[in-house]
């Protein structure tokens, strides 16, 4: 099979086994990596870090730069339309029916339950976030607390903040392209 | 053909401007799906996160879809999802053809911690609003610590605690401890 052809058929495969999310496909390009050498675990570890620090969802964009770096254009948009078409089908037959089993009384049940845990998951996204962004971990606890934590960010979080709370109606991309901005600006 | 072209659009900005995974966009959902375009509710959208979380792919992705599917059936789900994917092919083909060295470089660094921080702002808020809706008591309270200690502390995988709270919601429901209806 081509390269071209080979990306597909694994791609398929990580969109339709990878449960759990962008991070969740990490176990999958290694493989691919390793299976076919197409790159080394030192170039994906590159790609994992610029899908982090790029617009769009982590996991698309690792796909995307996966499938550049094996088939160039066309590889990248053949990769991202493999590892979403899986998604496409599963979640088209669930929504399907979810509308028809939403108000049975289990199922209320069941999603009482889950609510209140995906508020907790996404709590906990935003503390690993939190950690990541405003604290030096790395420095270790014995560095004092003027090295532990990152005050220019912290400072930043308290304007946002204040901001936010006083202008509701602004929209997330001007504060996100207001802290890119500030960021760059004074060197954080 | 134009809810189409709104599905494609909105999500488009959406995969734009969302940095990290599908629970970093949950403040511009909550402002293009749930406020501007009323495609869905909040419990919805909370509806879908677990299904998305406890099913194969990228849970920005299934979120789409999911939103997609109930405007305009599966031609609404596709137009969803591409719309979410697009930026990224573009973004991604022009960083990887032009500058390798991307994530070392200085100015993005400084960017990223930026906007690291705008997504906590972001995130910390659509919690607040959340939490007023979802945590009206104790049961719910203890599902949630639970479902968060449990994610920061340990390497249990996602799926386990969706099944998990699902079990607990039918036990806690049946003792009338969580509400249902």
């Amino acid at each position: 099979m081509s390269n071209l052809g080979l990306l597909i058929w694994e791609f398929l495969k990580t969109g339709l086994f990878a449960v759990g999310g962008g991070l969740a496909t990490i176990p999958f390009l290694n493989e691919m990596g390793m299976q076919y050498g197409w790159f080394t675990m030192e170039t994906l570890s590159t790609m994992i870090a610029v899908s982090e620090s790029t617009p769009g969802p982590i996991g698309i964009n690792m796909a995307t730069y996966v499938g550049y770096s094996v088939a160039g254009p066309g590889g990248a948009v053949a990769a991202t339309l493999s590892i979403v078409t899986p998604s496409i089908v599963v979640i088209c037959v669930i929504a399907n029916y979810f509308q028809k089993f939403k108000n049975a009384k289990i199922v209320k049940m069941i999603f009482a339950g889950l609510k209140p845990a995906v508020v907790g998951f996404i709590a906990a996204a935003c503390l690993n976030l939190f950690v990541s962004t405003l604290m030096h971990l790395e420095n270790g606890l014995g560095s004092g607390i003027g090295n532990l934590f990152n005050w220019k960010c912290i400072f930043l979080l308290a304007v946002l903040f204040a901001v936010k709370r006083k202008f509701s109606k602004l929209h997330p991309i001007v504060i996100i392209v207001a802290a890119a901005a500030a960021g760059i600006v004074f060197s954080f | 053909m134009k809810v189409l072209l709104q599905l494609y659009t909105a999500w488009f900005k959406m995969g734009l401007f969302t940095f990290g995974g599908g629970y970093a966009m949950l403040p511009m959902i909550q402002r293009e799906v749930i406020e501007k375009y009323h495609w869905a509710t909040e419990d919805e959208i909370m509806d879908y996160y677990a299904i998305g979380q406890c099913t194969p792919g990228i849970i920005a992705v299934n979120t789409a879809t999911f939103v997609g599917y109930y405007q305009k059936g599966i031609a609404g789900g596709i137009a969803a999802t591409l719309g979410v994917v697009s930026p990224s092919v573009i973004i991604i083909g022009l960083i990887a053809s032009l500058i390798s060295n991307f994530a070392e470089l200085a100015v993005v660094q400084h960017a990223l911690l930026g906007i690291n921080v705008a997504v906590c702002v972001l995130m910390i808020e659509a919690i607040m609003n959340l939490w007023k809706k979802s945590i009206k008591n104790i049961a719910a309270f203890c599902i949630f610590a639970m479902a968060l200690l449990l994610s920061v502390l340990t390497g249990i995988s996602t799926v386990w605690l969706v099944i998990l709270s699902g079990v607990l919601g039918i036990l806690m429901s049946k003792a009338g401890w969580l509400k249902h209806e």
